[in-house]
């Protein structure tokens, strides 16, 4: 078949299409575009096809067996249809040209839009020469180069060997790897046509300590987006080493007594809490459902003037990191705080249609099944000018949450998060490790109370869910003081 | 999903082709629609029509190995083969999972649970109509930012090598609104409500909007609690959130793995006030998405779990039960690591209580209406939660709002500190249950 065509609907049933089954390539402009000109043709405004393919497994290691190798492999492909800013979107396993062609008959349909009568010309496509990251960047080789289930099995057993020799009073140990190689095609209206390879592994520990009534669960992990060898790297002796020493500290930690204290944020995974209470709310999606506080600030003062915040997906190996998002756009780095003043959201296509905030390559989903939103990838707040020293020098009394757990944020903005590890910060000095604290405040208020941020810049891999889905983040910050937060405790 | 006997024929085929004696398959398909609007316009619809399939392979050493895929036709079927296959040389020694002793027999007959699919229109119809109608019942609520009514048609399968041939298939339609608010001088307020059925007709829209409005406008004055020592009511969907969090001290695999709060000999102890009674049930007649068999085509059943407070049984999958010695209870999800979860609660009345209490005499307790951040502020583990909450301080059946407070406590001790379970039951989509008081619980409000 020619790439770029111009047909009559009724030549559509006999068109013998050859794309490759196996790989997503040049072969799959012809019929792509054909669907694409279908969809112009009955009438949507904007047509798009994300086409995946996944291949992953993960593998568990617990005490000194492994229990679980999983392998998954799937494929699919999503179609959407807008009609001005109203959109559908359909998803489908079948990657056939009558599946897809169901799929967008199907988005077509809701819309309220059937596709072209017979003896219709059905107009052309033209897609931009098929950018492909995946052979420009040699990521071809990735799947090929990674470790094999044997390889990973050793590694996780080795490991959890290793914790075993760093902690006491060990209940359960769990050394946790997964890897997931994702290939992805996007073909829209507008001419976009883009492949990429992404590699995305993590592993890590989970270690429960019982001694007595005295129990501590922690845990730990690392992630990558582009190095095979990622696991065969992996540092486990250093890592087993400080997980085993902080759940020795935190097995005989005294619940944190709730109330209102100045609060340290480690670095590293402590950039959740920018991640909950304000990055989220940076979201076009937020925008369109009125459910952020900031959706008419830009330009405004809305935190600290010593705050200053990126979400980007350029950093190397990051866990957010991408070269282009789920809709084909080039990744950029996207400045979100300056100084205090908010200079931009994070849009994706449908957030800019219907409010007007430019794309910012963020347009993300976990896989096929979801239509992509704009979301986070590596987000980040700038190192400051002050000292580690500096911040804990300025509490009296207070909290240094040095390991934070998950959190969310709601509707109205509030949002909350656990501590994995805490330590009580008297005259300046951590003096005791504390337990069972969660983190509560108020996204308009907590961000102007971030007074103090350190020059020790540290970013953690993390998971996102949302709308479209779990996706893979980067959170980050160097230590930072917030003046005054909700401590819920005992 | 294809014919599942067709399916079954070529994956025996294959397998013989690659010398695989043993393997069994649990696959899963939905067909499912659902629509979000905003301010009277359909904002997004989704529709998805997807397949997907677990293959486990037994190898002539009799380890075992599992590949999931998307890929159902018979080149897909046999690549998921050939993979399960090298895995199985990296299988478990100790502890093999093995087909259940119950795979074939026979499943208990349920009416069929599926119902008329309503077209796209309708449904958008319906939601604009509702978000409309929720606007409409009071002038602070402004928008209704988290909405939805979706339809899915679901089947689940399970065939193995020994001859098991199983399927069923149910429709469920369900609807959720959470409204927000916006007045001056006051903080914006959230509340809303969620009703699931086999089929639009059945659906109670006119319900999910009286509630969701009724819990907003309720939550528009509001106030802080003072920090302290509470009796403390949860709602159905408030304890069923915790029940759910803290399951492992009831599921036989997080307890042979040492992930749990309880030990196998835990049974027959006293870990609740005689007070409560709780069951996994998955064939409720309450459960509008019965399933009569489950991952590895063990017929599900009523399981006692806690009887009068005394721990009267763990969930299984086959493996977990052979190795303590009893019989599975349908609960198993299949993998290469099979794991168990509940299907549908019911939590009742235990033994009778010495004193019936009514929110409409008691004074100053603390009613949680539903529980947030719980993956945040809740460890299993440790059995320990600390929790955001929305509800009210009620007094003689008056309630005010609570503005910005947390429940703190351990799961153990609120099941051993529960002085009164309600004898109404409230359909909740994880199961039902009445509400239950507890003394003494820790909120954290203002000092």
């Amino acid at each position: 078949m020619p790439s770029s065509i111009s047909l009559l609907t009724k030549e559509l049933p006999s068109l013998d299409y050859t794309a490759t089954p196996e790989r997503f390539d040049i072969t799959w402009e012809s019929p792509l575009s054909t669907l694409l000109g279908l969809g112009r043709a009955a009438g949507a405004d904007f047509v798009e096809f994300f086409l995946e393919r996944v291949n992953y497994i993960s593998c568990l290691a617990e005490e000194d067996t492994i229990t679980s190798i999983t392998p998954r492999l799937s494929t699919g492909a999503g179609v959407r249809v807008f009609r001005g800013i109203g959109d559908c979107y359909v998803s489908t396993n079948d990657l056939s040209f009558q599946g897809l062609k169901g799929a967008l008959e199907k988005a077509l349909a809701i819309l309220g839009l059937t596709l072209p009568a017979p003896n219709s010309y059905v107009p052309e496509v033209y897609l931009e020469l098929l950018r492909d990251y995946g052979t420009a960047k040699e990521k071809e080789r990735w799947l090929s180069e990674c470790s094999s289930m044997q390889e990973m099995g050793d590694i996780l057993l080795a490991a959890n060997d290793q914790l075993k020799r760093n902690a006491s009073h060990v209940q359960s140990r769990r050394a946790v790897y997964f890897r997931d190689w994702q290939e992805v095609l996007v073909a829209a209206s507008d001419g976009t046509f883009a492949r990429d390879i992404r590699l995305t592994q993590s592993v890590g520990y989970n270690l429960l300590c019982a001694d007595g009534e005295n129990r501590t669960s922690n845990s730990i992990r690392d992630g990558n987006t582009s190095d095979p060898d990622f696991l065969r790297n992996w540092d486990y002796s250093t890592t087993a080493a400080n997980l085993g020493e902080s759940a020795g500290k935190m097995l005989y930690a005294d619940y944190v007594e709730s109330g209102d204290y100045p609060v340290i944020m480690a670095n590293h995974f402590g950039g959740v809490i920018f991640h909950e209470a304000c990055g989220h709310l940076l979201e076009t999606t937020q925008i369109e459902r009125k459910t952020t506080p900031f959706i008419d600030k830009k330009g405004e003062k809305i935190a600290h003037e010593n705050l200053t915040a990126w979400d980007e997906g350029r950093s190397d190996d990051a866990f957010g990191t991408i070269d282009m998002d789920d809709e084909g756009m080039p990744t950029q780095r996207t400045l979100l705080i300056e100084n205090g003043v908010l200079k931009n959201f994070l849009s994706d296509r449908a957030g800019s249609l219907r409010t007007g905030h430019p794309r910012t390559g963020s347009g993300r989903r976990q896989s096929f099944a979801y239509a992509a939103a704009s979301r986070m990838r590596n987000t980040y707040i700038a190192p400051g000018d002050y000292s580690l020293d500096d911040l804990f020098n300025s509490v009296e009394k207070g909290i240094y949450c040095k390991k934070m757990g998950g959190g969310s944020v709601g509707a109205t903005g509030e949002f909350n998060f656990g501590v994995e590890e805490a330590y009580l910060i008297e005259n300046g000095k951590i003096t005791k490790p504390l337990k069972g604290a969660i983190l509560i405040g108020e996204a308009k208020e907590i961000m102007n109370k971030i007074s103090m941020c350190s020059n020790d810049l540290s970013l953690a891999p993390g998971f996102c869910g949302s709308i479209s889905g779990n996706i893979y983040v980067t959170v980050g910050q160097p230590h930072l003081k917030v003046d005054s937060i909700t401590v819920g405790g005992r | 999903m294809a014919n599942v006997q067709e399916l079954s024929d070529y994956t025996r085929e294959i397998a013989q082709r690659l010398g695989i004696h043993k393997y069994d398959v649990y696959g899963s398909s939905t067909d499912s629609t659902s629509v979000q609007v905003d301010q009277g316009e359909p904002k997004q619809v989704k529709a998805s029509n997807r397949s997907s399939i677990v293959v486990r392979v037994w190898n002539e050493k009799q380890t075992m190995g599992v590949t999931s895929t998307t890929d159902i036709d018979p080149k897909g079927i046999e690549l998921a083969l050939k993979t399960a296959q090298e895995a199985s040389y990296f299988g478990v020694k100790e502890n093999i999972p093995d087909f259940s002793p119950e795979s074939t027999n026979p499943v208990v007959e349920i009416e069929p649970q599926t119902a008329t699919i309503a077209e796209v229109p309708v449904l958008i119809e319906t939601l604009i109509q509702a978000e409309k109608e929720l606007i409409a019942a009071h002038p602070a609520i402004t928008s209704v930012p988290y909405n939805g009514l979706s339809q899915q048609d679901l089947d689940h399968f399970y065939l193995n090598s020994a001859g098991a041939v199983r399927y069923e298939r149910h429709n469920t339609t369900s609807m959720y609104l959470y409204s927000k608010t916006e007045e001056n001088g006051k903080k914006p307020r959230s509340a809303g409500s969620f009703r699931l059925s086999n089929g639009l007709n059945q659906l109670d829209v006119d319900g999910c909007i009286k509630e969701a409005a009724e819990k907003t406008i309720s939550h528009l004055n509001y106030q802080k609690v003072k920090t302290g020592k509470y009796r403390v009511v949860f709602s159905a969907e408030a304890f069923l959130q915790l029940l759910s969090v803290f399951s492992n001290l009831f599921n036989a695999q997080s307890i042979l793995d040492q992930q749990s709060l309880s030990t196998p000999d835990s049974l027959g102890r006293a870990i609740a006030s005689p007070l409560l009674s709780v069951c996994d049930d998955a064939l409720h007649p309450q459960n509008i998405a019965k399933e009569t068999f489950d991952g590895e085509g063990t017929p599900t059943r009523r399981t006692p779990i806690i009887t009068d407070g005394i721990l009267t049984s763990f969930l299984h999958s086959a493996g977990t039960a052979k190795r303590l010695n009893t019989q599975p209870t349908g609960n198993a999800n299949i993998g290469a690591k099979v794991t168990v979860s509940p299907h549908f609660y019911h939590v009742f009345p235990g033994q009778p209580a010495q004193e019936v209490l009514s929110l409409a005499e008691a004074e100053n307790v603390i009613w949680i209406d539903d529980l947030q951040a719980l993956h945040a502020g809740a460890n299993a583990l440790q059995g320990s939660f600390s929790l955001p909450f929305d509800g009210w301080l009620v007094n003689k059946g008056e309630r005010i709002s609570i503005d910005s407070a947390t429940v703190a406590g351990d799961f153990r001790e609120v099941l051993k500190s529960i002085i009164y379970v309600e004898s109404e039951l409230e359909l909740t989509p994880g199961g039902v249950c009445p509400r239950i008081w507890v003394d003494q619980l820790s909120i954290t409000g203002e000092s």
